[in-house]
């Protein structure tokens, strides 16, 4: 693998990413050799039945846990060459994480649980706060901001997490199944201001069940038993597309 | 598609000419579905020959309005009260192709529906962009284009889910042994319609959304129907002759 520097659009970039799970007859392979780049402007769909290794793929892109095998580089960043230290920092600055169980802090405010990553990097609490209303706001829920995780419904803590996710700086947002407990309409809203944060420069994963949802996204891959199967991006403009526009 | 009953509700709305009908149907369905002015006059043809509309004045320039009737107003009410009941979908193309690839040897049923899927998810993409690029509507012309663009992307996915789902359960199917090719009948089939009364015809009459659940059901109706008639009717038939085999049995007569 040669350690050419990456391109300067290049976000993220997974080399080879195997993680395998027990060993003997129990063995799981949940990924099986990912090769996958994700570019700024870029917003890349993951799709796949359950177990197709979707969520494993994005804790190993966010550095949340380490492959059996391959690389991942952020920013032209090894991160098997950085202390965890290090990572920590990247994670806090650079990623911004959507999990498939929201993982709030109970004993956190709304507004708190997404400003905690500002704070943690030495922000002033007024700009954090100011930060963190405006990511409440792209979810519109800035209205909730003072309330408590379990006063808030499911996807009420799905909008608060997302807000968490593209607060401040974050330039790569990783998403596991954030429009899940949304409705079709919220649903839509979180999709429309994720496409505007990735058109404004960021970059982003977006792993959902939803085709509607994966429409959104610049290039939808599928896995299948931890492999891409196919890739799809829009081939320009087709019929459909042409029979929809306005005359 | 209901272009009769849409001219007929914007003549509800007052007199109009047949080039001033098209402009008033296009700009209402964002110019999805794009009339000729001939369609628009077999139309309003049918409609005086139905009573539903009448020749009114002739203006300076030549135009002849059309002014509906009453019994033409009752037929727009009773259009808006009623629901549509489609007899055709769309999909039906994709659900036959699918349905004889599972019982041919030698096809890799998955790739096709993955390749199926993927082309789906590219119209999908498309769409969402062309409505992307538009903010909230702010007009009842732009609404009125953003619910018929809405409509195709939620047939749109309709079609993924229904390929995920035909995925898994294929994939169970396979898993139990179910999923093996149909080999033809080398019997010679009778004469004439040997089965009357197909539940697969009757599935194809319902509508859309109950489709896959009668199929469903036409299915087991099927396998009894077909255990019975498996010493007759069904005995078929040298190539090209195989009697319409009704529904999508995929562990059949062997
Ligand atoms: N810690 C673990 N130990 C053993 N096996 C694991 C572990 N984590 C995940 N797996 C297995 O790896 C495979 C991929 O899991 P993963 O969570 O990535 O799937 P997924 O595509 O996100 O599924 P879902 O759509 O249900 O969220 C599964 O077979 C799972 O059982
Ligand atoms: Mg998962």
């Amino acid at each position: 693998m040669s350690r050419a520097l990456a391109s300067a659009t290049e976000l993220l970039r997974l080399d080879g990413v195997a993680q395998h799970y027990g060993k003997g007859v129990t063995a799981v392979t949940a990924l099986a050799g990912i090769d996958l780049t994700v570019s700024r402007g870029e917003l890349v769909a993951i799709m796949g039945a359950s177990g197709s290794g979707k969520s494993t793929l994005l804790t190993i892109a966010g550095g949340l846990s380490k492959p059996t095998s391959g690389e991942v580089i952020i920013e032209g960043q090894w991160l098997s060459d950085l202390p965890p230290t290090r990572i920590a920092i990247l994670r806090r600055r650079t990623l911004g994480f959507v999990f498939q169980d929201f993982n709030l802090i109970p004993a956190l405010t709304a507004l708190e649980n997404v400003t905690l990553p500002l704070e943690l990097d030495g922000w002033k609490s007024r700009k954090a706060r100011a930060a963190g209303l405006e990511a409440l706001a792209s979810v519109e829920l800035d209205d909730h901001a003072n309330r408590y995780p379990d006063d808030l419904s499911g996807g009420q803590q799905q909008r608060v997490a997302i807000a968490r996710a593209v607060v401040g700086t974050r330039r790569l947002i990783l998403a596991d199944e954030p429009t899940g407990a949304l409705d079709s309409t919220t649903g839509e809203l979180v999709l429309r201001m994720l496409r505007s944060r990735v058109d404004a420069g960021a970059g982003g994963i977006l792993v959902t069940h939803d085709p509607r949802h994966a429409a959104w996204a610049d290039r939808v891959v599928f896995l299948r038993d931890g492999r891409i199967i196919d890739q799809s991006a829009p081939a320009g403009v087709d019929t459909l597309f042409a029979d929809a526009q306005r005359a | 598609m209901s272009i009769r009953q849409s001219l007929l509700a914007i003549l509800d709305q007052g007199p109009c000419y047949g080039y001033q009908l098209r402009g008033e149907f296009d700009r209402r369905t964002g110019s999805t579905w794009p009339l000729n002015v001939g369609q628009i006059y077999n139309t309003l043809d049918r409609l005086e020959r139905d009573g539903l509309v009448a020749k009114a004045d002739t203006d300076s320039e030549g135009h002849v309005y059309y002014a509906i009737t009453a019994a033409g107003h009752d037929e727009v009410t009773h259009w808006l009260d009623s629901p549509v009941v489609r007899t055709q979908a769309t999909r039906d193309e994709l659900a036959i192709k699918l349905a004889i690839a599972v019982t041919l040897p030698g096809v890799n049923i998955s790739e096709v529906i993955q390749v199926q899927r993927a082309a789906s998810l590219r119209t999908l993409q498309n769409l969402t962009r062309t409505k992307n690029a538009t903010s909230e509507p702010e007009s009842s012309e732009e609404l009125a284009w953003m619910l018929v663009v809405d409509s195709m992307i939620f047939a749109a996915e309709a079609e993924v889910r229904w390929l995920d789902h035909s995925e898994t359960r294929l994939a169970r199917a396979s898993a139990r042994g179910f999923a093996e090719p149909l080999p033809l009948n080398t019997s010679s089939p009778k004469r004439g319609r040997p089965v009357k009364a197909e539940p697969a015809a009757q599935a194809a009459q319902a509508s859309q959304t109950e489709q896959l659940a009668q199929a469903e059901r036409a299915k087991h109706v099927g396998q009894a129907a077909q255990a019975k008639h498996v010493g007759q009717a069904a005995q078929a038939a040298p190539a090209g002759q195989v009697a319409p085999a009704g529904p999508l049995t995929t562990d059949a007569v062997r």
